[in-house]
């Protein structure tokens, strides 16, 4: 068993008398893609910039690629890539040149075509980077952080700003980034992103990691109950609603029914409305709780207890 | 050179730890005298003010300075010394903490700090920038003045030698200083306000604008605390008869002192840059 990418034991961050972090356990294997979720001002990029080296922990451990970030040296940096959340461009120069020059930081960087073509950034080659749009400068930041072809990449929102074609294309350069065994850990605030990229996902709260999983799993979310939706009309809104598995949540005329069977509840509709002369049900729909649906509900059953605990 | 070229050059090897940092210097440099003759606006204050401080000062104060024997040196031959050594402390101190605080506050630094740059080649390439701007300036100064204003140049191998070492270790302490000086600037935005005071006030108190001969003895005492008076010396020596220093200097040039003082002064910036200097923003760690 190879020593895990990331390890964190205990780490606490202090402002003042204000805790950002407030003892988070972590242990992310190599090879993974790893999620950080949580509301704004939850901690993540504290956590991950003190992992980057940047910022001094209050107390506790931390491990990456087996150094202390905190005495990171040249050689340590070199196997890793970051993209902060929120950093200058070199304004003069050109996208190029940058890319050129902060390749030449490391001893085996990639080649300055293919980092260009990751990035989809073919067609402002030779722009300033001052004249760049804002999901462009990102997708520098991006280029400026795989440059060096790193062990372990650092991603803190990285695709803020992106359209949805470049968000998908930014995608697949991460997904192609891990296939070669590389690790990622980064923060989002989108939903889709994490379901598309992380093998496992954390939830952060008020510098607490209160939630770790699989994104179809997180909170249970695998073995939670399915919706089953259809708009009631004309015969169907008059007529009483069958026997079926489930329990109905509202309606008409959207009527919810919240079942642990879908296919059972589905198939008594259908059945119920054939004998009504419906063959076709409006508006019918089965959903399972999006991830999004499960981090809402996990950050709010915290802040639940937390208000609990502190009138307490 | 094209970028492709750049980005195949293989780093050094394993214990090639000299030869990364003089590489990584070098291509600092590079990046950095790009992006500045990239800017106009720099490009402009850069060159353009001294050589207009120039041409004002010697247009409107076109008299001469007598000796005690009746000799005389013209205005412009002796305020050509100053305006070179106020433009190397512009260029080196002035244009270093403002442009430091500037890249720590948009996060280049810490971008920078992010990755196996080595620190010291980030700093060799903004000193080597500042020398060649400060070399510009100063070689612009002396064309206007010796093509428009009549000012002398000294003939022989002497006294150039001598200009080469005050200058090197001018920009050298200036430059340090600069580094240092950062650390009293928390944001980018301020920097011009917090680095032009300092500036401005040797600027009058050292003899730039001045015969130093006229400045209060209190204000030479403040002045010969810090590089420029001594600056100014060391080039006044190079430009000016004998006769200057009884007046200005207590009678001779003291060049061993110039030399002392500023020695000192860039082994005392240096130690403050390494104690003082911060990579990331007040408040950021
Ligand atoms: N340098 C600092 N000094 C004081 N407080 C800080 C500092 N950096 C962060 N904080 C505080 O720590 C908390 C966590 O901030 P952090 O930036 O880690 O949040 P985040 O989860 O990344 O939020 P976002 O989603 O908005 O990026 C915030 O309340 C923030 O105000
Ligand atoms: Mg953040």
């Amino acid at each position: 068993m190879p020593d895990p990418a990331i390890e964190i034991r205990g780490l606490r961050k202090r402002y003042g008398t204000f805790e950002a972090v407030s003892g988070v356990d972590l242990t992310i294997p190599t090879g993974e893609v790893f999620a950080l979720l949580g509301p704004n001002g939850a901690g993540k990029t504290t956590t991950v910039e003190i992992l980057e080296g940047y910022r001094d922990r209050s107390a506790g451990e931390a491990r990456v690629l087996g150094v202390d970030p905190a005495r990171g040296d040249a050689a340590w940096k070199s196997r890793i890539g970051i993209v902060l959340q929120s950093t200058g461009v070199f304004d003069a120069l050109t996208v190029e040149e940058v890319i050129a020059h902060f390749a030449s930081f490391y001893p085996r960087p990639l080649p300055l075509e293919r980092v260009i073509t990751m990035a989809g950034l073919e067609e402002k080659r030779q722009a300033r980077c001052k004249s760049l749009s804002g999901g462009q400068k990102r997708r520098v930041d991006l280029a400026l952080g795989l440059v060096g072809d790193p062990e372990l990449i650092f991603l803190d929102e990285p695709t803020t700003g992106f359209d949805p074609a470049a968000r998908r294309q930014a995608w697949e350069v991460v997904r192609e980034f891990t296939r070669t065994g590389k690790t990622v850990l980064l923060t989002t605030h989108y939903m889709d992103e994490a379901e598309h990229l992380a093998d496992r996902v954390g939830v952060i709260v008020a510098g607490q990691l209160i939630e770790v999983g699989t994104p179809r799993e997180i909170g249970g979310r695998a073995a939670a109950v399915a919706h089953v939706r259809f708009r009631a009309e004309g015969t169907l809104a008059t007529a009483p609603l069958p026997a079926m598995p489930g329990r109905v949540e509202s309606g008409p005329p959207i009527v919810a029914v919240a079942t642990g069977e879908p296919t059972a509840t589905v198939s008594a509709l259908i059945a119920w409305a054939a004998s009504l002369g419906v063959s076709e049900i409006p508006e019918l729909s089965v959903t399972r709780p999006s991830l999004e649906d499960v981090y809402l509900r996990l950050i709010e059953e915290h802040s639940d207890a937390a208000t609990r605990e502190g009138a307490a | 050179m094209t970028a492709d070229n750049a980005i195949r050059t293989d780093a050094a090897p394993r214990g090639g730890n000299i030869r990364q940092v003089i590489r990584l210097s070098i291509a600092r440099t590079g990046m950095e005298l790009r992006a500045f003759y990239r800017t106009p606006e720099l490009v402009f204050f850069t060159f353009l003010l001294p050589v207009l401080f120039v041409v004002i000062f010697s247009t409107v104060f076109s008299g001469v300075i007598r000796g005690p024997a009746g000799e005389s040196v013209g205005f412009p031959q002796y305020f050509v010394a100053g305006m070179i050594a106020a433009g190397v402390v512009s260029t080196t101190f002035t244009s270093l903490a403002t442009t430091i605080s500037i890249e720590r506050s948009e996060g280049l630094l810490k971008r920078l700090a992010g990755t196996p740059l080595p620190r010291s080649s980030y700093f060799i390439g903004k000193v080597a920038l500042a020398t060649i701007t400060s070399a510009i300036q100063a070689a612009i100064i002396l064309a206007i003045g010796a093509l428009l204003y009549g000012v002398e140049l000294p003939t022989g191998p002497v006294p150039w030698l001598v200009f080469t070492w005050v200058f090197l270790i001018g920009v050298a302490s200036c430059s340090l200083l600069g580094v240092a000086y950062t650390r009293l600037i928390p944001d980018g935005s301020s920097a011009t306000a917090i680095v032009q005071p300092p500036y401005l006030t040797l600027q009058f108190i050292s003899g730039v604008f001045f015969q130093y001969s006229e400045i209060p003895p209190w204000l030479k005492f403040v002045a010969s605390l810090f590089p420029l008076k001594w600056m100014v010396q060391g080039f006044r020596y190079v430009f000016l008869p004998d006769w200057v220093a009884v007046d200005d200097y207590g009678g001779e040039w003291h060049m061993e002192r110039v030399a002392a003082v500023l020695v000192a002064w860039t082994v005392a910036a240096f130690v403050l840059s390494l104690v003082y200097f911060r990579w990331e923003r007040p408040g950021d760690r």
